[in-house]
């Protein structure tokens, strides 16, 4: 057999997943279960088979390729006046390694899923949507033109609001998937105006090579108009904040913890959620050119990061903790890519995929064993009757909290390293907020160290506080996965070794990255960085410390003091800052309130009861003829109509 | 813009013949042979779909002008029987075609009473939209756009709901006053061009000065505002859908109120450029209210048709926006949102139509949970209300966004710098892409989610294979449209072309020259 093109390996990449979802999807009744499984869960593999085989032959060839990139079109999507956009998957280091991500972790999710939701009545419509996700985030990821990547970026959307809302006879979980899907269009309205300015103010192409290009050329508006590349940015960040759940947007993430556990680890922890990371790191070129919304997303992402980790300590529901748990490291990620660390913050995307994802199919393995349970204050003692689920969850619990030389670890530092030593080159930005976001991301640092441990100490460590429950280990395709993502989580990070020499993740990446750098003057030598995982390392280890003294040491009554001698914050953290609530009240409320004034009030009382029936009524009014005209008699009405037409046409010849 | 091809085949007048001759067969069928009625209907609709697909495949996309056109004499004082298609009416006519069989199919279970005087007003009905999409002489349009008034004056007057009366008349009584203004205008027009011809292309070449304009297109464009529905003419659309039956609805939202907005692309702003320049940003702004102000109201609906009668108020106003912008892929974007508005509102009126020869309902809180007990109609509603809501990857998005593109295109890149106002609709009008996805979801939500709140709905039959088929077929069309829209979009492309060459630069001469004062002074961004 002669060896397919890379363009042929990323079609099918592409289509795979389609093809299995079009197929449970449509024949979903008449299928057996065990060809659900064989599709549902070989076309993921399928896809991650045919990536790892195109990245394999572009690997060799990339030195040569321009931007290191290899584009396969696989139709002429819209061609009207300017707007020419073909349907083209663009694979370069970024896309490569991202696709790896997504159909790897992808494939142990669907294989995991096998058991998770083997008694499910809807398992081929389950697996259809989890296809279906898979094939919109992979077009999300290849997508050449912007607008390719929007297919994916909606479409990634739409499955979410429907694996959300998977159970949907439950009311609560289908206004989940509801809440989740027009947060997201809130900020994909901020993602499609910004591609109208960019497209026909800047007079951009939305083909991101293409965009690249213009950006590089110092003639255009691009580096004449800075203002409107700063709105265009921001606005394009609008869209990432739904997306990847950072303030203001992020209010639809922890609600999307309805869905099935290893929907909230494929879609809610790996892969959806990053896709706004993804997207500014795929225009890193046109971010470096302003430093404001760079700042701002610094800001919101080092902010995020704070705020829900504060929510993650007093949350009970294990899948909650695991939510903020995700909106607080997708800050993190975004605080990357907001100092121009767009290696660092795709590096943490990945090292995350791996330990969040394997957090939350461990909590899913706890929950299926507890059946059904998820307050972590009922559990307990689940170490020695789980002890697969207990060892992958540690590794894991320690990658995220930052234990030296795990994968968390590299990734984080680096972040945090990036953000103290940031410094744009256009010296705009004041220094000191470098200091600010540190200090934001160190204290989330420790949050986070603490709220993982404590939610592993009361999951796992102790007596077993509920009996009601009978916990067993999970089936292999549910252990396997987690055994793969627990090791992944262990070692990605040397991937990263912070030293230049070693870092091969930069180096692989720096077709992509490479030309912002010049925008961003790194101020820090390694000593400091050195330095700052040290103190890094003392976070994270004091973090753990104080989860062990007040979870499982002699400090056990110490959270329960804290709640009552600090009732105001803890209730503060409790109900999560009332966010919901005041969206509720000033948004939705008010919102609702015009719907119905101008239903009842503008359109029935005053546009068709004044302006129009008002007319009508006179007339009846005035003359009898009105009623013996509106009788209902049609051919009188008809035959009306003729006589007129004729006595008007006959007038005028 | 001229005539490019004669016909060899009279394909134009064979398809608007079909339904015709089906109306005069049932005519002679015995009144209680409600089986034949419907067979008759259903053959002599696929006939002229089947006929239509040869204009498909004759139409050549690379020409601007009218093709296989046929002129004949007709009437005296120089009204003739011209009938032509040109990439302004080709996608509305095979709409027509293929909505029109499948409506008639969807009727097979719910018209039971009066069957032969319903399908004889439905294939006049259809004779009519097809003549009014393909006439190229005035009085004849005219004709047309008359008698199609009266088939669904009937159709809703007495097959409709409890109110039906009311609404017939309403309905009747709110098209006719805009019609009479525009027969004026015609009559006018002909005049004007020396009372020798109506053709239309004489039409476009009769000299007019602004004054003129001015009147001739309020004549026109209120009959065609009406049409539309332009807020606020709009309010006679919810209590026509409300009460006509569904096959009322689904053509009176599939077809006939594009004959709106096909008539200010066809008439209004090619024979009137420099007046649409004048009311073109009113209209504009007209058509953003819609999109805003018919969003809101549907979100406050609890009746499921009022709901979507009032989404069309917010989805006609992006294709009025969009035909106003009057750029290349606005105008083409508009064009397939008709299409687009006629398969995805068409759709959404069968799916109420199914649940109401179920339950005998339209209210949304009737229903809930029924996605569990109906799987596959659950199937259909989730697709084509995503259709609605412009998900990419499906029709509804391709227009939106060539629409909103447009107009972004035509605020920002204007040789005399940034057009605020406009750049204010276009914003106001993307808001419509977050408010669709409110109403729609929540109402999808309502009727398909959540526990089962009303016993009968506990065992309601899924759809059936009839209305799976008429269904499957719209979905069909969601798809291909959405992932091909180059097929679509490359039948229009030189039609418009032709028209914005001719009619842009006067257009917008005159709307710099009318509105200054909503001009900006370009020196916003810089």
């Amino acid at each position: 057999m002669p060896t397919p093109s890379i363009e042929t390996l990323l079609t099918v990449v592409v289509l795979a997943p389609l093809v299995g979802a079009a197929f449970n999807g449509l024949l979903s009744g008449m299928l057996k279960r065990s060809t659900v499984t064989l599709v549902g869960v070989g076309a993921p593999v399928v896809a991650f088979g045919a990536a790892l085989w195109a990245v394999l032959l572009w690997l060799p060839l990339r030195e040569s390729l321009p931007d290191a990139s290899v584009t396969a079109v696989l139709l002429q999507w819209i061609s009207s006046g300017p707007v020419n956009v073909d349907l083209a998957l663009y694979l370069d280091p970024l896309s490569a390694v991202v696709i790896l991500i997504v159909t790897g972790i992808g494939s142990l999710i669907h294989l995991y899923s096998v058991g998770y939701m083997h008694d499910d009545p809807s398992y081929a419509r389950y697996f259809s949507h989890l296809n279906m996700f898979t094939f919109a985030m992979l077009l999300l990821v290849l997508g050449r033109s912007l607008l390719v990547l929007f297919v994916g970026w909606e479409g990634v959307g739409l499955c979410s609001y429907l694996l959300i809302g998977f159970w949907f006879t439950d009311m609560d979980k289908a206004i989940a998937g509801k809440k989740a899907f027009i947060v997201n269009r809130i900020g994909d309205f901020g993602f499609l105006l910004a591609l109208f300015f960019l497209m026909f103010h800047l007079k951009g192409s939305l083909d991101v090579p293409t965009l690249r290009a213009a950006v590089a050329d110092p003639t255009t508006a691009f580096n004449t108009d800075n203002a409107m590349v700063t709105l265009v940015t921001l606005l394009l960040f609008v869209g990432a904040t739904g997306k990847s759940a950072q303030i203001p947007l992020y209010v639809w993430l922890p609600d999307a913890m309805a869905g099935p556990t290893p929907v909230s680890a494929l879609i809610h922890a790996a892969t959806m959620v990053t896709a706004g990371v993804y997207m500014i790191a795929r225009l890193n070129f046109l971010y470096v050119l302003a430093p404001w919304s760079m700042a701002v997303v610094a800001s919101v992402g080092a902010a995020t990061a704070l705020f829900a980790a504060s929510i993650g300590l007093v949350q009970n529901d294990i899948k909650k903790v695991l939510a903020y748990s995700t909106v607080s490291q997708l800050g993190y990620m975004v605080l990357g890519v907001g100092v121009g660390a767009f290696g660092a913050g795709v590096f943490h995307l990945m090292t995350h995929a791996f330990f969040k994802a394997c957090l939350f199919l461990g909590a899913g393995s706890v929950i299926h064993a507890m059946h059904g349970e998820q307050d972590i204050q009922k559990m307990g003692g689940l170490a020695g009757k789980m002890p697969f689920t207990r060892w992958t969850f540690l590794v894991a619990t320690m990658a995220i909290a930052g234990v030296p030389l795990l994968s968390g670890f590299f990734s984080k530092d680096e972040i945090l390293f990036k953000a103290l030593t940031y410094h744009h080159a256009s010296g705009v930005v004041p220094e000191w907020l470098s200091v600010v976001w540190f200090a934001m991301a160190l204290g989330a640092a420790l949050m986070t160290a603490l709220y993982m441990f404590r939610l592993y100490f009361l999951t796992f460590s102790g007596e077993q506080r509920d009996h009601h429950a009978h916990p067993h280990e999970s089936p292999a395709t549910m252990t396997i996965p987690l055994i793969v993502l627990a090791a992944g989580a262990a070692v990605v990070g040397y991937v990263g070794l912070p030293d230049p020499s070693l870092n091969l993740w930069e180096h692989f990446l720096e077709p992509v990255f490479g030309g912002s750098e010049e925008a961003i003057h790194a101020t820090g030598s390694h000593g400091l960085e050195l330095a700052l995982m040290g103190v890094s390392s003392l976070v994270a280890l004091t973090g753990i410390g104080l989860a062990w003294w007040m979870y499982r040491g002699a400090g056990r009554e110490v959270p329960g003091r804290l709640a009552t001698s600090f009732a105001g914050m803890h209730k503060v953290l409790w109900n999560k800052y009332w966010v919901d609530e005041a969206y509720d009240l000033l948004i939705v409320r008010p919102l609702k309130a015009i719907a119905h004034f101008t239903w009842k009030w503008i359109d029935a009382g005053l546009v068709d009861g004044v302006l129009v029936n008002g007319p009508a009524r006179l007339i009846s009014a005035v003359g009898g003829a009105g009623r013996r005209l509106a009788n209902g008699d049609v051919q009188a009405y008809a035959a009306a109509l003729a006589v007129g037409l004729a006595v008007i046409v006959f007038l005028f010849m | 813009m001229g005539i490019e091809t004669r016909a060899i085949t009279p394909f134009l007048t064979l398809t608007m013949a079909l339904p015709l001759l089906g109306a005069l067969l049932l005519a002679m069928i015995p009144a209680d042979r409600a089986r034949a009625h419907r067979a008759v209907s259903l053959v002599a609709s696929l006939g002229a779909f089947l006929v239509s697909l040869s204009i498909w495949v004759n139409f050549n996309p690379a020409l601007a002008g009218f093709q296989l056109v046929e002129d004949h004499a007709w009437l005296a004082f120089g009204a003739r029987y011209t009938v032509g298609v040109d990439g302004i009416s080709l996608l509305l006519v095979m709409l027509t075609t293929l909505l029109t069989p499948l409506t008639i199919l969807s009727t097979f279970g719910a018209i039971q009473k009066r069957t032969r005087e319903f399908h004889i007003a439905f294939l006049v009905l259809e004779t009519s939209m097809l003549g009014t999409l393909l006439a190229m002489d005035m009085l004849l349009f005219f004709i047309f756009w008359e008698i199609m008034l009266v088939p669904m004056y009937l159709i809703i007057g007495i097959w409709g709901g409890e109110r039906r009366i009311y609404a017939a008349i309403k309905f009747f009584l709110y098209t006719t006053v805009g019609s009479v203004l525009m027969f004026a205008g015609i009559i006018y027009l002909y005049i004007q061009g020396g009372s020798t011809s109506f053709a239309y292309l004489d039409a476009l070449k009769t000299g007019l000065d602004l004054q003129q304009q001015m009147w001739l297109f309020a004549a026109f464009g209120l009959a065609f505002a009406i049409k539309v529905p332009l807020f606020p003419f709009h309010t006679w659309l919810p209590d026509a859908h409300v009460e006509a039956p569904t096959a009322g609805s689904v053509i009176l939202a599939g077809v006939l109120l594009k004959m709106g907005t096909y008539g200010f692309l066809r008439f209004a702003i090619p024979l009137f450029p420099n007046a649409a320049g004048v009311f073109g940003l009113p209209i504009m702004l007209l058509a953003v209210v819609g999109i805003v102000y018919g969003s809101f109201v549907a979100w406050a609906q609890d009746d499921v048709k009022k709901l979507v009668a009032y989404s069309s108020v917010a989805h006609l106003g992006f294709v009025m926006l969009g035909m106003f912008a009057l750029t290349a892929e606005a105008v083409q974007g508009s064009i397939l949102q008709m299409v687009n508005h006629g398969v995805s509102t068409g759709g959404l009126f069968l799916l109420v139509g199914v649940l109401y020869e179920r339950r005998h309902t339209r209210l949304i809180a009737a229903y809930g949970g029924i996605a569990k007990p109906m799987k596959v109609f659950a199937f259909f509603m989730v697709v084509i209300t995503l259709s609605s809501i412009g998900l990419p990857g499906t029709n509804g998005f391709v227009g939106e966004f060539l629409i909103l593109a447009g107009t972004f295109r035509e605020a920002l890149s204007s040789p005399g710098g940034i057009n605020t106002s406009l750049l204010v609709m276009g914003i106001v009008a993307s808001t419509g892409v977050v408010l669709g996805a409110i109403y729609m979801l929540t109402m999808v939500r309502k009727v398909l989610f959540g526990p089962i709140t009303h016993e009968e709905n506990r065992n309601l039959p899924d759809v059936t294979f009839r209305e799976g088929f008429i269904l499957g077929i719209l979905v069909v069309l969601v798809f291909w449209i959405g992932v091909f829209p180059n097929v679509f979009l490359s039948r229009t492309s030189a039609s418009v072309g032709a028209l914005i060459d001719t009619c842009k630069g006067r257009m917008v001469e005159h709307r710099l020259a009318a509105l200054p004062a909503l001009r900006s002074d370009g020196e916003v961004y810089r």
